[in-house]
């Protein structure tokens, strides 16, 4: 028995250059489309829908991460925006000083893969990095407990980041005076309320949106994975999962580690997009409940759901700039028109190939 | 000394607005186990309800244009007004999802909160500009105790605020409409077996934890007379604080909402006083999160298992 059983397993397991390809072609293919927008289409449509595409592209890594905790693990984080201003200033902050501190002044090294462009990589992980160490202080004593404390918390650490951030001092912007300054000083001087100005704009279309496949390339393989089951189950059920084994505070911690990773490097892209600051104000509740909607709009546990309606939720108001009085209301409206009607969302777990009037489409197609 | 005491006066003050806040809070995560995120645009309302009354009443608070019994006349209104308001979210938004996850009627909470707050800054409702609340109540010093003068308005509001709280203590313990809620907080199938009209029990329920919150309103903006707009932040921020109190005094228990009240207001003006005023909203959050680490159950709540 013991025999076949390993036979058979080693039957069904692909051959090493199908699991090559597999592994590798969805990455490849996010890459492909990235330096598609950033070469071909970003010019072809000029400046404005660039912008709006890019501004797309941070929403959806902000949703899909998000989704993480909302969605799979049915935990509850309204603080999501708190996140993306610690991973912002980091990532500014690296970016920024670090210009000063390498090259003597701001300007840019190199074009597209330049030094710069090394530089800012390196401080979007970083700036992942630092979000992800917030989220694992603020989620281990919540996570812990009953899952609406998280709302509670993350609430709160969002206005204890906002307070601490608008206490900050002034950017230096004297190539000298950094130069002997210690690294402290040089992470407290990030510009207080004002904002952090004078970021070089490095954010294109093309880092956009390779974070942006990224996030939903992790999402859909953790969704189908052991891991992502585990989730899934914690939503369902806590209690049930932990009786089957599932250590619930740890994949609980882990989501919203991945997902304060994710919207960390969000951060770093706002941060260094044109036309925006990086300000305590920006970043507030109106942003992260902006994200939360998003997920519930998408469907709690659906990543094709969510970028839809992150995609939606930045367009639509470009396009009805005119009733941006009632924007915020008709949001409200919403959510709660779809918690009374459909309240798993409007695509619920399921991703678009799975609604059966599209699998209908697809199957006769072939 | 003085500034012990003017600390201690003002924290008392507020921590008694938090504490009514948190026992809207609080009754309604006992009975149904959520948080209910609008609570604090009741608070907001009852704050924005009692301009809009003492408006149209014509009271400008200037060379006594008010009768001596404005202050009282303006509290019940408001109480009634925002009673009500509690009575249509909860049959409106909340009853259609009792037996749906808790995690949807949360996010109804936060539909309901956003539609309030932005609804209530529509122009031709109660607008953007921040507003200043008239004086209805004598702001002349009373006494001087020890160099710091007690102002009369001070006294009623933290006088109004236990009064309330000691009629809300008679509700709950010494009527039949509080044995109900009790009842059905304890265990809500159980309590309908009994033949207790639950649904009427949770409307009562948010009837009155609305109405509080609205006397809170009213009590902070004639302490604060300058109100912000509908959807400004500070409202979300005043109505957070007050259910960090009621985690801090242990959810569903409505003496730990009056003491966890106090406690956040004392803390949080000791400490502006003392360390630094700019992070006053840090050390609650703070206090939250050791709360939360050490004794999840809150200083007087009692611990629980989750059972299935």
């Amino acid at each position: 028995m013991e025999a076949s059983f390993q036979d058979r397993s080693a039957a069904l397991r692909p051959s090493m250059g199908k699991a090559a390809v597999s592994a590798l072609l969805p990455p490849a293919v996010v890459i492909g489309l990235a330096a598609l927008l950033h070469f071909v289409i970003g010019p072809a449509i000029g400046y404005f829908y660039a912008k709006v595409l890019t501004d797309v592209g941070i929403a959806v890594v902000m949703a899909v991460s998000l989704n993480l905790v909302n969605g799979y693990t049915g935990q509850f984080s309204i603080g999501h925006a708190a996140f993306m201003t610690v991973g912002g200033y980091a990532a500014g902050s690296v970016v920024y000083y670090g210009h000063y501190l390498i090259w003597g002044s701001l300007q840019q090294q190199g074009g597209f893969l330049g030094p710069s462009t090394l530089l800012y990589v390196v401080a979007l992980l970083v700036g992942g990095l630092a979000a992800a160490l917030a989220g694992f202080v603020v989620g281990l004593p919540s996570l812990r407990l009953r899952g609406d404390y998280l709302a509670i918390v993350t609430l709160g650490f969002g206005e204890i980041v906002r307070v601490l951030v608008t206490r900050t001092n002034d950017v230096l912007f004297d190539a000298d005076e950094i130069a002997a300054a210690s690294p402290v000083t040089l992470l407290t001087s990030v510009g207080g309320s004002l904002g952090f100005t004078g970021l070089p704009f490095l954010t294109n279309l093309f880092w956009v949106w390779v974070a942006a496949g990224a996030v939903i390339l992790f999402s859909y393989r953790l969704k189908r994975s052991d891991q992502g089951r585990a989730l899934l189950s914690i939503r369902e059920d806590e209690i049930a999962a932990e009786a089957m084994g599932i250590p619930t505070t740890r994949f609980k911690v882990q989501a919203f580690v991945y997902a304060a990773f994710f919207a960390g490097i969000a951060g770093g892209l706002f941060a260094h997009e044109v036309g925006t600051t990086l300000n305590p104000q920006e970043l507030g509740f109106q942003k992260s409940f902006e994200v939360v909607i998003m997920v519930v709009l998408g469907g709690m546990g659906s990543v094709t759901g969510t970028t839809i309606a992150a995609a939606a939720l930045v367009i639509l108001p470009e396009a009805l700039r005119s009733f941006s009085d009632y924007r915020m209301i008709a949001y409200a409206l919403t959510l709660i028109l779809v918690m009374l009607l459909r309240p798993q969302g409007l695509m619920g777990l399921r991703e678009v190939w799975e609604i059966p009037a599209v699998r209908k489409l697809l199957r006769s197609g072939r | 000394m003085t500034k012990f005491l003017q600390t201690l006066m003002d924290g008392t003050a507020v921590g008694s607005l938090y504490a009514l806040i948190a026992l809207g809070y609080t009754m309604v995560y006992g009975i149904l186990r959520f948080i209910n995120f609008a609570h604090s645009d009741v608070f907001m309302l009852g704050a924005w309800f009692s301009y809009e009354v003492a408006k149209i009443m014509g009271w400008t608070g200037q060379d006594q244009s008010h009768p001596v019994w404005a202050s009282a006349f303006v509290i019940v209104a408001v109480m009634v007004a925002c009673g009500t308001l509690g009575f249509v979210i909860e049959r409106g938004a909340y009853r259609p999802l009792r037996s749906a996850p808790r995690i949807n009627v949360l996010i109804t909470a936060i539909g309901v909160s956003l539609f309030l707050e932005n609804s209530g800054q529509l122009p031709f409702l109660l607008g953007t500009q921040p507003q200043r609340m008239p004086t209805l109540m004598p702001e002349h010093a009373l006494f001087a105790v020890a160099g710091v003068s007690v102002r009369a308005v001070d006294l009623l509001v933290i006088g109004i605020s236990f009064a309330l709280m000691a009629l809300l203590e008679w509700i709950i313990y010494g009527t039949k409409l509080g044995l109900a809620m009790r009842a059905v907080s304890y265990d809500t199938k159980v309590a309908a077996l009994m033949g207790i009209p639950v649904d009427r029990v949770i409307s009562m329920t948010f009837v009155v934890g609305s109405a509080l919150a609205a006397a809170a309103g009213f009590l902070y903006a004639t302490k604060y007379p300058g109100i912000n707009q509908p959807a400004h932040p500070t409202w979300v921020l005043l109505g957070l604080k007050a259910f960090v109190a009621a985690v801090v005094g242990g959810i569903g228990n409505l003496r730990g909402a009056m003491a966890g009240g106090l406690m956040i207001g004392l803390v949080e003006l000791f400490g502006a006083a003392y360390l630094s005023p700019h992070l006053r909203d840090v050390y609650v959050f703070t206090l939250l999160i050791l709360v939360l680490l050490f004794r999840p159950e809150g200083l007087l709540g009692k611990a629980t298992i989750e059972k299935v």
